[in-house]
């Protein structure tokens, strides 16, 4: 199905499941334990081993020598696959770290053996027998404030329009400062995992979690040298990815290796001390923001310059994302850089881009609201955009950013007046308020499905990854509401490469695509049963096909179709985004500076919800990330060494329940015909972006303190809170 | 993990002596410290006696009106002990700040005393770490390295780890004994205070115990009174160790003691600390902490110790 203009009436307008509240469908399976997670696939082939990884403990240079003699000879061990056996392995789709082979250490902890065992225990303790010489590399800098000096100013601005010097010189008020935020690790619930079966080195299969089946089905046969039509990956059910499993990753590789090796299949898990500096992460970043407004409060210039750092040929973080698309200005500079550092590969990390860049640009936007005397949320709505500012000739497809900012205050009960910062207390607990915009580009992929009427269901086969987000819900929604049927009557199989290929789950497109491709696949299956049964556009309702005199049961038949979605080109004439409105509440401790959020709330604008219930907890759950980005994530980099010293959940300090209080969302509900044919968009990610600099705001509003550094710990603010 | 042998102990005495005996034995309690330890082979065992068997899991009063505590009450009962709570609730408090509900089922009183820092460096093997392996070097002390929670008084050149316990932190505001069978048999009493020692040169030495030595009770002298408060300070709101923590007792004519956790390698207390406490909490912490040697990352505590005591004396 082409999607070549914006969508017009559909079934979907009239919908009775699609839009409703469902819970999830996989639910019941999850907290009973019987949805099949990677590592626990026991039942789908026989004779599984256990591998454990070795990772290497310098930050960058070669592996010399490594002995195994002992823990080859150690209890229960078949065999060895060490990164000297083996010629250095082909990079998967855009990672640019080699995940396994030759001498040569990119990054800490990058894996260099996989032992393989009879259990579990037994693979782990021969891993630490194995000795290893290295040359450690040449000493790097990780000044990443000295990167960024380094780097002001260089290169072509990324998007330069408008005369900034001068709108800068003229304007009444002006701000400039620096923002920092740290690197952040995913760190979902399920760590990498993968059992693959490599047995006689010919057809391979890979029960994996991961996010993106065909990327990592093409990298695996890229890194292996295989043909991809060799492979085949399941990944059912995935506990969490935030993008980390966007790509094939160590576990997979060694447990291919180690499968061939041994001629057996090899299931290996990433051990959690290794997740941080063996997988991804997002990088830090230094932002320079500078800000020019004119006295009515509109923009005269905006300036943002970002560096992060990556390995040779990588992405960094592109906290700059945002900002030509975000506030109208007459004028803007906006430039990203990245300074090469050997430190474990930076990239996606839930809402790549616009998180690390809200986190700074909307503190600012709170600082220039406070020069001009105005309300930060009057300040914001003054500056909306409803084409994109840095190409005005291409409008917003839908952007409702206004109304998210006027409803979230309302429903918060903002107070528009801005107590002054320090004012208002409750015990010993400062309290204030602040906001924060939230933009996330609303991105699309082409994704393909399967649909069929087999034994009394309609059943949807596609490689669409369920990674917690309630894929498996919305896409029984979907197809229910198109085929007229029940949600008890839909049978969904995701994540599956012998399904047709999908967006796969990543950058908030997984939803809107993969939704589309199935109704593209249903309505297919509707064209193929009008014409096997020569009827005219039957309608398809109560679970019967309906035309003229004919009435009879859907359930009945045996048809199938397979259909994609392909994105028209229409689309580029339009910017496409989701907004979003955070207000939060917090008390910071007078005495000791902890801070405490007391109430969140979010106003959404990402087209139509499919799903409240689902659509909800994507946003509370960006939610939660906001208050441990604000507060206590940070990978604690050991300059000296080159490596992330906090790489377990006890060092890394991820939100808990005691730290999250009340959370609100409001979904606006909108329509965007141009989106998709549901008109829907992703919610995803939005619902992280822009929480941080919320809490940023909010702990400004409360104390006075104007913290510009995350993550915002009480440490830097002691000093300042006033003497008791 | 390395391979271990295993067997449950029936009897205080035999378990300390069979731990003597036995080179590279370690008692097991909860398991909950001594475990993670042991994945990670932090700690390699090559015997476990398992002391869950002892039966030492009651409180009792004793003849002058404190309690005498088995070292396998877990956390949860002693912290939710009527007697606990009516006269000793700094202790309950501080307790209830630690780990987790399903942790603290399963953590044993003695075990909680032995529970090992959690200096970042400590918890890889790849890392130079005295503690861990005598002579290496101490990782968290080296250019650049990663110091922020770690210890500012009472550390040494060689280990500035901190003793992460938030029990022991009350129990030495308390003034509490504790009490073993050694391997020959013989019981001793071993004032907390004397219980964990300062690193100096041999930071992997941390306690008093013998080789063998079994902690069989904690015992309470009799209540003191006096308004008890913890109050322990982290990033987040909950399950996480302290960055610094304070146990004080206060009374009513503002003489009183305190202890502080987070700061340094055991329980942290001086009693001509303790002697300031009406002058009020910058007078109390310049004593208490006089000497510290933070490092750059890790000075905010003792303005936070401060900060913080400043804000239970308004209270108590
Ligand atoms: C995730 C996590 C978070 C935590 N957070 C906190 C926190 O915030 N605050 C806090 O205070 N603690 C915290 N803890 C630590 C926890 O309190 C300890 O793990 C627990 O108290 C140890 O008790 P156990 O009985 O399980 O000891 P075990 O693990 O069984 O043993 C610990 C040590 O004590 C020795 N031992 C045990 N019993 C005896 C005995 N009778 N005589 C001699 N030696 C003995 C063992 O040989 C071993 O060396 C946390 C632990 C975890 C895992
Ligand atoms: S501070 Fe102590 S525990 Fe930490 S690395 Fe140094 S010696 Fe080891």
């Amino acid at each position: 199905m082409q999607f070549n203009e914006p969508a017009g009436e559909t079934l979907f307008d009239n919908a009775k499941i699609v839009g409703k509240a469902h819970t999830r469908i996989d639910g019941p399976l999850k907290v009973t334990g019987q949805a099949p997670y990677a590592y626990e696939r026991y039942d789908v082939v026989e004779g599984q081993l256990y591998g454990y990884p070795l990772g290497a403990t310098i930050s960058h240079g070669t592996v010399t020598a490594m002995d195994t003699a002992a823990a080859l000879a150690a209890p229960g061990v078949r065999t060895i696959v060490t990164t000297l056996d083996v010629e250095p392995l082909a990079l998967g789709m855009l990672n640019v770290a080699r995940l396994f082979g030759g001498a040569d250490v990119m990054h800490y902890h990058q894996a260099i053996a996989v032992v393989i065992a009879e259990t579990f225990e037994q693979a782990r303790a021969a891993a630490s027998l194995i000795e290893v010489s290295y040359e450690q590399g040449d000493p790097a800098d990780y000044d990443l404030d000295a990167a960024f000096e380094r780097l002001q100013g260089s290169g072509e601005p990324d998007t330069l329009y408008g005369d900034v010097d001068a709108a800068f010189r003229d304007a009444a008020a002006v701000t400039d400062q620096m923002y920092h935020t740290p690197g952040e690790s995913h760190q979902m619930m399920e760590p990498f995992a993968s059992i693959v079966d490599w047995s006689d080195g010919g057809q391979l299969t890979g029960w994996i979690s991961n996010q993106m089946i065909n990327w990592t089905r093409g990298s695996l046969a890229t890194t292996l040298g295989i043909d991809k039509e060799r492979i085949r990956i399941e990944s059912p059910y995935v506990g969490g990815g935030f993008g980390g499993k966007l790509w094939l990753r160590a576990d997979t590789v060694l447990a291919a290796l180690g499968s061939r090796a041994v001629g057996a299949p090899v299931k290996v898990a990433l051990p959690r001390p290794m997740m941080m500096n063996n997988t991804t992460h997002r990088s830090a970043t230094v932002q320079r923001i500078r800000l020019a407004a004119n006295a009515d409060g509109t923009l005269k210039g905006i300036w943002h310059e970002n560096v992060s750092y990556g390995l040779p040929g990588g992405r960094g973080e592109n906290a700059t994302a945002q900002t030509p698309y975000f506030y109208a200005s007459e004028t803007m500079r906006v430039k990203n850089h990245m300074a090469e550092m050997p430190l474990p590969e930076t990239a996606d990390m839930r809402a790549p881009g616009e998180a690390a860049g809200l986190m700074a640009l909307e503190i600012a936007m709170d600082e220039m609201a406070e020069a001009l005397e105005m309300d930060p949320v009057r300040f914001r709505i003054v500056n909306d955009s409803q084409v994109n500012p840095s190409n005005p000739d291409q409008p917003y497809s839908d952007r409702n950013f206004v109304q998210c900012l006027e409803r979230g205050a309302e429903a918060f009960g903002w107070d528009a007046s801005r107590p002054a910062p320090g004012s208002r207390r409750d015990g010993d607990w400062l309290i204030g308020q602040g906001v924060a915009g939230a933009f996330r580009g609303a991105l699309v992929q082409p994704s393909g499905a399967r649909a069929a009427i087999e034994n009394g269901k309609l059943v949807i086969e596609t490689d669409m990854t369920d990674i917690g987000t309630g894929s498996y819900t919305i896409l029984a929604q979907t197809a229910a509401e198109t085929m007229g049927l029940g949600m008890e009557d839909v049978d969904v199989r995701l994540g599956n490469s012998a399904y047709p290929v999908s967006s796969g789950s990543g950058g908030q497109f997984g939803a809107v695509s993969s939704t589309s491709g199935v109704y593209a696949a249903c309505m297919a299956l509707r064209e193929r049963i009008a014409s096997d049964l020569g009827l005219d556009a039957p309608a398809f309702a109560r679970g019967r096909i309906l035309a003229g005199d004919v009435d009879r049961p859907l359930l009945d038949m045996t048809v199938e179709a397979v259909e994609s979605i392909e994105w028209g080109d229409f689309m580029k004439q339009y910017q496409k985004a989701t907004f979003g409105a955070h207000f939060v509440e917090v008390g910071v401790n007078a005495y000791t500076g902890e801070t405490r959020v007391r109430r969140m709330l979010a106003c959404c604008d990402a087209g139509r919800i499919l799903n409240p219930v689902t659509a909800r907890s994507q946003v509370i759950g960006g939610m939660v990330m906001g208050v441990g980005a604000a507060l206590s994530e940070e990978m604690a980099l050991d300059t000296g060494r080159g490596m992330f010293v906090n790489h377990d959940l006890a060092g890394y300090e991820v939100a808990v329940h005691a730290d999250i209080p009340e959370q609100e969302v409001i979904f606006l509900d909108t329509l965007d015909p141009i989106a998709s044919p549901l008109k829907a968009k992703g919610v995803g990610e939005l619902g992280l972006c822009g929480v941080a600099a919320a809490i940023a705001n909010a702990m400004y509003n409360a104390t006075g303190i104007r913290l510009r550094s995350y993550p915002l710990t009480l440490d830097k603010m002691l000093d300042q809170l006033s003497d008791v | 993990m390395r391979q271990f042998s295993y067997e449950k102990a029936s009897d205080p005495g035999a378990a300390a002596a069979r731990a003597a005996e036995v080179q590279g034995a370690k008692f097991i309690a909860g398991g909950t410290n001594l475990l993670d330890l042991m994945k990670l082979e932090i700690e390699t065992p090559v015997h476990l006696i398992d002391v869950n068997g002892l039966g030492l899991d009651t409180i009792s009063e004793t003849e002058d009106g404190g309690l005498r505590i088995g070292t396998l009450v877990t956390n949860t009962v002693l912290s939710a002990d009527a007697r606990i709570r009516r006269d000793y609730p700094v202790l309950t408090r501080a307790i209830a700040a630690g780990a987790s509900g399903q942790l603290r089922n399963k953590a044993t009183t003695g075990g909680n005393l032995l529970q090992r820092t959690r200096c970042p460096y400590f918890y890889d093997t790849a890392m130079p770490c005295n503690k861990r392996a005598p002579g290496t070097g101490c990782g968290a002390l080296t250019e650049g390295a990663f110091s922020r929670q770690l210890g500012v008084i009472g550390t040494s050149e060689a280990c500035i780890a901190t003793h992460p316990s938030d029990m022991a932190v009350a129990m030495r505001v308390l003034d509490a004994v504790i009490e073993t069978v050694t391997p020959t048999g013989m019981t001793r009493q071993i004032p907390l205070e004397e219980f964990h020692q300062l690193p100096g040169d041999t930071p992997d030495q941390e306690t008093a115990l013998l080789p063998g030595e079994l902690i069989t009770h904690v015992t309470l002298p009799a209540p003191v009174g006096g308004r008890q408060s913890y109050h322990k300070v982290r990033d987040r709101a909950s399950y996480a160790f302290a960055l610094v923590s304070v146990a004080l007792i206060r009374q009513a004519d503002g003489t009183g003691r305190i202890a502080l956790g987070g700061v340094a390698p055991k329980p942290w207390r001086r009693t001509e600390a303790d002697a300031e406490l009406p002058n009020g909490a910058r007078a109390v912490i310049a004593r208490l902490l006089d000497g510290a040697t933070p490092t750059e990352e890790n000075a905010f505590k003792i303005t936070l110790a401060e900060r913080t005591l400043a804000a239970m004396l308004k209270e108590a």
